[in-house]
């Protein structure tokens, strides 16, 4: 078991023939990645020649749409790699079609855009978003969707989701001889589809995962929440890590945001939050490793 | 009254008080209050007259164009101008020019004024208050709106909240005439003013989706004596990472405003953030760089209180290129005493990013002063180890982990 991804999803790319496409898709499938395929209008009927795991030759169809992707190829997710001007009609087509899961990588996405595509999501309600601006999931071993370095660790007990995407390798790297269910990183935008809260619910709900590492960074007010939601629904041991305590003042949209959230968006508050819900919080992300070793031993 | 004389107290909402690492705050670009007037005023919201001037004769001929009472206000983002005698009503363009020489110059806050807008006086007969931002938690938009004015909004929304109307707005359908409505009457607004008020919300969202803001606040809206409603003073935060469709925007920067090391990564394409310590910080990854900066300062307190001297992500990539663009930052901050290079090598690997330190400090030659203490981890780690003990560069330090390495840095640096 694993959470939202394994070795049977099916994945299409969104943008496989351009630079970052080509580059990740090639990845994904060394990593064992089932890729069954592309989205590029412009090139709908093309190829595009790859490896697969052990080094054979595959043939990649690439689609006119996601949707004519999903009929012929089954794919349930999809990563997105467009650029940011068009990442909003990417992820609406996709929405659209019914993806189960859809990752989207494109970094610089306007915010405004992010908002449209995630209330069309959300009132469709037939796709998980995981990102934007995120490095993606990981179920080692079994598949990724994403383009977090699948060689640092292998499977193990561990359940991990980050804002930040090399604070996520960093602790995939620190914990790597102990090993991961999944590491989802959910991207820091203002805007996001998966939050902590979901991914603590699905690792609460994974057999495979027996403790979970949350990682956070100041800003908003999901770490806070994510805290109030551990208290109440987690029974698995958390350990967590929040960067930023040094970080200058001056918050998401200063005290109108404060006012929304009700919160300072600190380090300190969030580590305050955290150790509220009794989740161990270490002052480094070393600090936070040798935290999680104390609870492995134990199983 | 006339004016907006105590009011820019209660206007504070949109600014920070520090430079920010951007990424934390969504890539924002706060505006002037005269751009905002600018843009308020392009969008077809009813503003006040008014003209920007650098010099006490500029408003002086400002205040004659205008004609009547104007009132002299001073551009700086922050709040608590008025406060600060930043606001000052004249009733002549004499009394305009004397009142410009009390403003420029004065400091608010470390904010130096340097320009000021005159504007036309205004008889105000009542006071409220209007925004929309992005509202995170919820993903969504909020609006919110007062009918009372005359007292801090902060202050309102924990005391009497419910004078406070917060209402969602779906990104989705957006802000229109009868969602202005709900608006206006859930912030019990009297039933005369309905139609007056709620067409002024629905271009005041037209700036906000078509300059694509994250902030769009007035504070106050107004009705004058004569019944028209006015957005006397305005805040907007706009969304960086929407310049491509936002051709203006890049014109709305305060280059001057910004810290000179800012510009020059700015120009370099860095995502670089000056603070007030004496190691200076390069790692690859927002998070990371984020986590540093605290490694750093916890270390420096055993060494008389060192601090970070900058954030610096140089992101994923870690070309010698970037690695050398970045140093001759950090190098030319008269502040740092030594640096921290932490990176963590995922896609591009550690002998990579080893590679870029050496050719960087080779580019750099006698430029490259500082000792760097450099700590790799993560995919060929030893590799790139051994790359940097084989150029053996005499400023280079390599530690094995990132709080050793912090605790290095911060001596070197004490």
């Amino acid at each position: 078991m694993s959470i939202f991804i394994n070795k049977d999803s099916k994945v299409i790319v969104q943008g496989i023939t351009g630079g970052e496409g080509t580059k990740h898709t090639a990845r994904m499938l060394a990593a064992g990645t089932q890729i069954v395929g592309g989205v590029n209008a412009r090139k709908a009927g093309t190829t595009v020649q790859h490896k697969d795991a052990s080094g054979s030759d595959v043939e990649l169809p690439v689609f006119g749409s996601v949707a004519e992707a999903m009929a012929e190829t089954g794919a349930d997710v999809s990563v997105v790699f467009v650029p940011p001007a068009f990442a909003k009609d990417a992820v609406i087509e996709a929405v659209d079609a019914e993806i189960g899961l859809l990752v989207v990588i494109t970094e610089g996405i306007p915010v405004q855009d992010s908002a449209e595509f995630w209330a069309h999501a959300k009132a469709k309600g037939t796709t998980r978003i995981i990102g934007p601006n995120c490095p993606g999931i990981i179920t080692p071993g079994e598949a990724l969707a994403g383009i977090t370095p699948a060689n640092i660790t292998g499977k193990g007990p561990i359940g991990l989701v980050s804002k930040s995407g090399t604070l996520t390798y960093q602790m995939m790297y620190e914990l790597g001889d102990i090993g991961f269910s999944t590491a989802i990183g959910i991207g820091g935008d203002p805007v996001i589809g998966t939050t902590h809260i979901d991914a603590l619910e699905a690792f609460e709900n994974d057999p495979e995962t027996k403790a979970i590492v949350m990682i956070g960074e100041i800003g908003g007010d999901a770490e806070e929440r994510a805290a109030e939601y551990i208290k109440a629904n987690v029974t698995k041991p958390v350990v967590g890590y929040v960067a930023g305590f040094t970080a200058p003042e001056g918050k998401t949209m200063g005290h109108a945001g404060a006012i929304v959230s009700g919160s300072a968006g600190t380090a300190e508050a969030k580590k305050e939050a955290l150790e509220a819900a009794g989740v161990k919080v270490g002052k480094t992300p070393s600090e936070t490793a040798l935290l999680m070793r104390e609870i492995v031993k134990g199983f | 009254m006339f004016g907006a004389t105590g009011h820019s107290e209660r206007s504070r909402l949109a600014f920070g008080v520090c430079p920010n690492i951007r990424r934390l705050i969504g890539y924002r670009v706060d505006l002037y209050e005269y751009q905002a007037r600018d843009i308020f005023e392009s969008h077809g919201v009813p503003v006040l007259a008014g003209i920007v001037a650098d010099t006490p004769e500029e408003v002086e001929a400002a205040a004659r164009q205008l004609g009547g009472v104007v009132v002299v206000k001073a551009q700086v983002k922050t709040g608590g101008r008025g406060k600060a005698g930043g606001v000052k009503v004249a009733k002549t363009p004499e009394e305009a020019k004397a009142a410009a020489e009390a403003i420029f110059g004065l400091d608010i806050k470390g904010h130096v004024v340097k320009r000021v807008m005159v504007a036309a006086g205004a008889n105000i007969v009542e006071e409220y208050y209007f925004s929309v931002l992005l509202d995170r938690a919820n993903r969504s938009y909020l609006a919110m709106c007062s009918y009372e004015g005359g007292m801090e909004i902060e202050q309102l929304a924990e005391e009497r909240p419910e004078a406070l109307a917060r209402v969602e707005v779906d990104p989705a359908t957006g802000l229109d005439l009868a969602k202005a409505l709900e608006i206006v009457k859930q912030a019990s607004f009297p039933e005369e003013l309905h139609d007056k008020v709620a067409p002024v919300l629905v271009k005041l969202y037209d700036v906000y989706t078509g300059e694509d803001a994250t902030l769009v606040e007035v504070n106050p809206l107004v009705k004058t004596a004569e019944g028209d409603i006015i957005a006397l003073d305005g805040k907007i935060s706009l969304d960086e990472n929407a310049d491509f469709r936002q051709e203006g925007h890049g014109a709305l920067v305060d280059q001057e405003a910004e810290n000179p090391l800012e510009a020059k990564a700015k120009a370099l394409d860095l995502n670089y953030v000056k603070l007030d310590g004496q190691v200076g910080v390069i790692g690859n990854g927002a998070g990371l760089v984020m986590s540093t900066l605290d490694v750093v300062a916890y270390a420096g307190e055993q060494f008389g209180g060192v601090k970070p001297a900058n954030f610096l992500d140089i992101g994923g990539g870690a070309s010698a290129e970037v690695m050398a663009n970045g140093l001759s930052v950090i190098l030319g901050d008269d502040d740092v005493k030594s640096v921290f290079v932490n990176v963590f090598g995922g896609i591009t690997a550690c002998d990579a990013v080893a590679n870029g330190i050496v050719q960087a400090l080779e580019m750099l030659g006698d430029s490259a002063t500082k000792p760097l203490v450099v700590r790799l981890d993560g995919n060929n780690v030893e590799e790139g180890r051994a790359i940097l003990s084989e150029a053996n560069h005499p400023l280079v330090t390599v530690v094995g982990t990132m709080d050793e390495a912090a605790a290095k840095a911060a001596e070197l640096a004490a």
